[in-house]
Parts: structure tokens; C-alpha cells; sequence
């Protein structure tokens, strides 16, 4: 596990009106399944953190004690520096979507907006106002009078926005909002949730499985697994820096290839001596060494020990499937330029890049 | 290139869609055959029935308003009405007592508490007529096992009045209203709380915003079956109470059997005709609730 402070907030707007949010040795068990083993995790204001993981790590449990929708067994929970396990979920001035919209069907577009402000006791042209102001945010101008079954699935979500955004809250907490839409719509909200969270700079966390969506989203990503922050880093940095071979091997496409330890730190595979990242097991332990695609080079050599299997073109980059005489299956992501020469039955050498590289134990694979 | 001769492709399958459509029609034949047999002929002669006056003298027929008239009169009005009462009273008790029970069900969350109470809410429902008679009697009869236990006919209870028909009614409309309204009741989300919650409502606004504005067709909807129920019921009522509570349903009975004057078979027509009137408006209320429920709890 690594350190999970904040970074400084970027790209929100000045007026952000973000708080900051801590979750700070959250325990929570249903029965004898332990959900999240003290968890934690804090929020910078304004900042949009994405939770990741696998079913069953604990990321919708951490969401829905934040919201107020679960209660944690030990541990607390901080907002604006207030601890707020006590405060029921409708007096926490938080803003949530959830992954099935959960508009109300009795209500239009901009009667669901406008509920929170009338259940504060707004008056019906200030809902109106605000709920018209609103949905032309997330782009359903002219939609006020439509009920929820008059709406396409991803308006629906947009509605369902736009009612969060409604109350000014403190936190905004989404749950898997895009994952019941198709993958056109989803980019679409993807970037709209992501424009207007910048504009508002509420402090958002954000649940979600894909891992796309988590790393072309978050300012943060945390990798969660069996109720446990695995880390917690920008994008990039998780992708190229992962502190653990969970969190490798779960974000991006990862090789495994088996190595042994050697003197020094290093560890042999493919036939090259690679420094190990962090502390290495003892010498002549057998392990796998953690390897992405982009840091294979494949270069054509007919006395070469492996043999392209497949060629899937990308666009400028060609990934292609090897297969050693080892009987190891290999990924290897090339500039398409250069695969041209690369096509399947092609002898091949495999040359793994010069950084550190991740180790794991060999019979601990995922 | 010459033009394709080879038709389009599209064509075919509405061709094909219509074919299976027609042939889809002979699998709907025996229940229209039912309908017609069961409901359509009945439903005919009745009408036509209640229009024909019997002339006592010559036994001779003819058209006339006479039975329908006499049917919304008198003693058959008193009946009518009495049986829109005890209908209403119960339709409505059944569906705030079966919506409170089945909210309960749904609250407690124990799927063996649930299979429980609808397996004997089904039981339940069905257990009505005679056989319920002779229950509620032995049990809250003058001389009923709880009537001398609990010494009730100090307190003036009767069994045999119109409270005792609302409460041997209540027994199959209780159960019958739970397991009518629990789908509904399963179909309120908890994320729908959960939202209102998020929006800032209480638990009481969210059901007076949304738990209850969704559910009202469907309670609406439940006390119009409940209301049809209660208002064609005989067996219990006839065993119970027989003429001493004026109901339509016992009217018809005695009207048709001859039990207080003979010949009046077309007047007993009249009598159910207005039933079906009552009955083809209960109906019209409910299409569109249920419509509109289904719509939302989807």
C-alpha cells in the first residue's frame, strides 16, 4: 500500500466549493464477509477520486458510507474536517447518482431537479429557475415536462445529475453512473460529468470497474481489493509506477514472465539481468516479472526464440500476440510501422526494456 | 454493372411477420370460445332479460323498464346499497390493513417470514363462502368458542349483523389485498429512498413525495378488486346473516329461487344487471390505474 494524500487540485475552477473528505480506519463486516478492513482514504476539496477495483472490493461500501446508506463498524468518517457518522445521509449535503438513474416516476425532468431544493423549502419558480438553468448544464434544455419513462436511459442519467447538482452539495458520490449505458452515450456523460465537475470543483468520488473510465476520469485513482486501498495516484503514476502486482496487473495489460533473482537487486528474464523495483526476494528465488506490452521491443531475427502468433492492428500502435518456445504466451504493443514486418508465423527476439521492473510471486498470479 | 435483378432482401420479413401473425391467431380461438360460451351469452340473455316484462295474467312477454325500474326501488334499492357499503367499508379496511402487513413483509426483509405470509395469504384468500360461515359461527356465534370465552355477548356483539359480515369478510380480503399490493410494494427502489435521502427528505417526505403518490394506483387499483370482491359475495353473507342484512347479492338469490314471491326471475335479472353495471365500472377505474402503475413500478 502507498501513500494516499491528496495531491494539490489542478484543473478545478476558482470558485471550487469543494470540502475535503477523509475516510480514516473504516472497518465494515456483513456477516462473517469483511467489506472494507480499515480503510484509508483522503479526498483534497474539489478533487475527483475514482475507486476501482474488482466486485467485492469494498468500493460501493466505502461510497455508501460516505453517503450515509451504511454505517461503519469502526473508523470515522470526515467532512470538512467534521466527523459526520452520526449525521443521517438527507442532512449531509451530499449529491449522489446511482448506476440505475433513480429518478422518481411520478415526477418530470424538472420536478425530480427541483426536489431537493423543495424539500428545503424553495419556492416553485426559484425550482424552476434552477431546474431550467440545470438541465441546459447537462445538455436537456427544453426537457422540464418529461417524465423519467419519456427519457432515453442516458438522459435519464443527465437528469439524475443534474437533481445532485441541484442542492449545492458538499461531496458529490457517483455510483457507477455510466455502466447501464452503451459505450457511445457513456463517453459522451463520461465527459460531461467530468466538465461539469470542474466547473462546480466539488470535491467527487466517483465507483466504477472500468478501468478506462477511472484513468481518463480521476484526478486520482484509488485501487481497492478484499475491503483494502491497494494505492492511490494519478492516472499516469498508477499506470507506470504501480505499487503493488495487484494493482499492476489490474490497470493496463500486464505480462508475466518468469524470472529468477539474482545478486544485486536484479532479476533475469529473456535472458537480460533487469533491476528490480523496491526490495527484491532473495537470490534465486523463482518469480514472474511484471512486464507491459510497450516495454517489450520485438525485433525480426529468423533464429529468433519466439514466433508471432497474432497482429492486432490499433491504429499507431500493433499488438501482437507471441508465443516462445517456452510455450509462454506474450503481449507485445509495436509502432504499426514497424509490425508491418512482424506477420504471423514470423520469427521473432523478445528484448524487455532497461527500467526497474515489478516482481511477484510465481503461483500468485491476479 | 447492370442492375441487380435480385429483389431486396427487406421485403421478406414482413411477409414473414404477417404469416406468423395469422398464424399466431388459432392459439387465441379457445379462450375466445370460453368468453364468448361463459361471459358473452349470459351477459346477453341477462340484459335482454331484464327488459322483458312477464305479464302475470297471460304469462306473455314484452319489452319493458318495469324490472329495471323496480330493481333500483324499495327494498332491492336498500339492497343495493347495502351492499355498496359493506363493499366500500371493507374494500377499504382491507386495503389499509393488507398495504400495512405487506409494507411490514417487505420491511422485514426474512425470505422464510415472507414465503410464510404469502403462502397463507393465498390460503387465506381463498378460504370464503360457506365454509368461512360455519368457521366465524363456531368461533363468534352466540355460542362460538371465542363468544363464551371471551363472555362477547355481554359486550352486545353479534355475529349475525352487519359488523359481523364486515369482519368475516375482512378475513379473505385481508390477505387477498397483501397479495395484491406486495408486488407494488417490492417495486418502491430503495435507491428511490436513497436519492430522496441524498436530496435531504425524511423518510415521511419521501413516501408523501414518492412512496405513496407511486403506490396510489396500486392501492386504488387493490381496493377496486377489493370493493368487486366483497360486492359479488353471497355463500358467507347467505349462510351468516341470510335476509336479516340487506345485500343485493341475497336478493338476487331469493328472487331467482322464488324464496319470497314466484316469478320474479326477470326481476332478478334486473338486479344483477345492475351488478354488472357496477361491476363494468369498477373496471373502468382500474384499467387505467393499473396502467399507470405498471408504468412506473417497472
Amino acid at each position: 500500500m502507498t501513500s494516499n494524500a491528496p495531491i494539490a487540485k489542478r484543473r478545478t475552477a476558482p470558485d471550487a466549493t469543494g470540502v475535503p473528505v477523509t475516510l480514516r480506519g473504516v472497518r465494515r463486516a456483513f456477516g462473517r464477509t469483511t467489506a472494507l478492513d480499515g480503510l484509508d482514504l483522503d479526498f483534497a476539496p474539489g478533487e475527483l477520486v475514482a475507486l476501482l477495483g474488482p466486485s467485492g472490493c469494498g468500493k460501493t461500501t466505502a461510497l455508501r458510507i460516505l453517503a450515509g446508506f451504511e454505517t461503519a463498524d469502526e473508523g470515522e468518517v470526515l467532512m470538512d474536517g467534521e466527523d459526520v457518522a452520526d449525521v443521517p445521509a438527507n442532512r449531509r449535503d451530499i449529491g449522489m447518482v446511482f448506476q440505475s438513474y433513480s429518478l422518481f416516476p411520478n415526477m418530470t425532468a424538472a420536478e425530480n431537479v427541483g426536489y431537493g431544493m423543495r424539500v428545503r423549502g424553495a419556492g416553485r419558480r426559484e425550482r424552476r429557475e434552477r431546474a431550467a438553468e440545470l438541465l441546459a448544464l447537462v445538455g436537456l434544455p427544453g426537457r422540464e415536462g418529461h417524465y423519467p419513462h419519456q427519457l432515453s436511459g442516458g438522459q435519464q442519467q443527465r437528469v439524475a445529475l443534474a437533481r445532485a447538482l441541484a442542492v449545492r452539495p458538499r461531496v458529490l458520490l457517483f455510483d457507477e453512473p455510466l455502466s447501464a449505458l452503451d459505450a457511445k452515450v457513456r463517453l459522451q456523460l463520461r465527459e460531461e460529468i467530468r466538465r461539469i465537475q470542474l466547473e462546480s470543483g466539488i470535491t467527487t468520488v466517483f465507483v466504477t470497474h472500468d478501468q478506462e473510465e477511472a484513468l481518463s476520469l480521476a484526478d486520482r485513482v484509488a485501487v481497492m481489493r478484499d475491503g483494502r486501498l491497494e494505492q492511490c495516484a494519478p492516472p499516469a503514476e498508477l499506470y507506470a509506477r504501480p505499487a503493488t502486482p495487484f494493482v499492476a496487473e489490474f490497470v493496463g495489460t500486464m505480462n508475466r514472465i518468469p524470472g529468477t533473482v539474482r545478486g544485486g537487486g536484479e532479476v533475469e528474464a529473456l535472458g537480460r539481468r533487469l533491476p528490480v523495483h523496491g526490495s527484491a526476494p532473495a537470490e534465486g528465488t523463482e518469480v514472474d516479472v511484471l512486464l507491459r506490452p510497450e516495454e517489450i521491443a520485438v525485433r525480426a531475427a529468423a533464429d529468433g526464440t519466439a514466433t508471432v502468433q497474432v497482429a492486432t492492428f490499433l491504429g499507431g500502435l500493433t499488438r501482437l500476440g507471441l508465443r516462445t518456445e517456452a510455450g509462454l504466451e506474450v503481449k507485445a504493443d509495436l509502432p504499426s510501422r514497424e509490425a508491418a514486418a512482424l506477420a504471423p508465423g514470423a520469427r521473432c527476439t523478445l528484448v524487455p526494456h532497461d527500467g526497474a521492473v515489478l516482481v511477484a510471486d510465481r503461483s500468485a498470479a491476479g | 454493372m447492370p442492375a441487380s435483378t435480385t429483389p431486396p432482401a427487406t421485403p421478406i420479413l414482413p411477409r414473414v411477420n404477417r404469416r406468423l401473425r395469422r398464424m399466431r391467431w388459432p392459439a387465441v380461438v379457445p379462450f375466445f370460445a370460453f368468453l364468448a360460451v361463459c361471459f358473452g351469452i349470459p351477459a346477453g340473455t341477462l340484459a335482454y332479460q331484464a327488459f322483458m316484462v312477464v305479464d302475470p295474467a297471460t304469462g306473455e312477454s314484452s319489452p319493458g323498464l318495469d324490472n329495471v325500474s323496480t330493481a333500483l326501488s324499495g327494498a332491492y334499492a336498500t339492497g343495493l346499497l347495502g351492499s355498496v357499503r359493506l363493499s366500500l367499508l371493507t374494500a377499504v379496511l382491507a386495503t389499509v390493513l393488507g398495504a400495512v402487513i405487506a409494507q411490514a413483509v417487505v420491511n422485514s426483509r426474512r425470505s422464510a417470514l415472507r414465503k410464510a405470509i404469502v403462502s397463507a395469504s393465498g390460503v387465506f384468500a381463498n378460504f370464503s363462502g360457506a365454509p368461512l360461515a360455519f368457521a366465524f359461527i363456531a368461533t363468534l356465534g352466540t355460542t362460538g368458542t371465542v363468544t363464551r370465552l371471551l363472555d362477547l355477548s355481554r359486550t352486545g356483539f353479534s355475529l349475525y349483523t352487519f359488523t359481523g359480515l364486515v369482519l368475516a369478510y375482512l378475513y379473505f380480503m385481508v390477505p387477498l389485498m397483501v397479495v395484491t399490493i406486495l408486488p407494488a410494494l417490492d417495486g418502491i427502489r430503495v435507491q428511490w429512498r436513497e436519492a430522496a435521502a441524498s436530496c435531504g427528505a425524511t423518510r415521511g417526505q419521501f413516501w408523501r413525495h414518492v412512496g405513496l403518490p407511486v403506490l396510489t394506483p396500486s392501492l386504488l387499483g387493490g381496493a377496486v378488486l377489493m370493493f368487486g370482491t366483497a360486492f359479488a359475495s353471497h355463500a358467507t353473507a347467505a349462510v351468516m346473516t341470510g335476509s336479516s342484512v340487506p345485500l343485493i347479492t341475497i336478493q338476487i338469490a331469493n328472487a331467482l329461487s322464488g324464496n319470497v314471491l314466484v316469478g320474479q326471475e326477470n326481476l332478478a335479472l334486473a338486479m344483477s344487471l345492475n351488478m354488472v353495471v357496477i361491476a363494468l365500472l369498477v373496471i373502468a377505474v382500474q384499467i387505467p390505474l393499473q396502467r399507470r402503475s405498471n408504468r412506473w413500478l417497472a
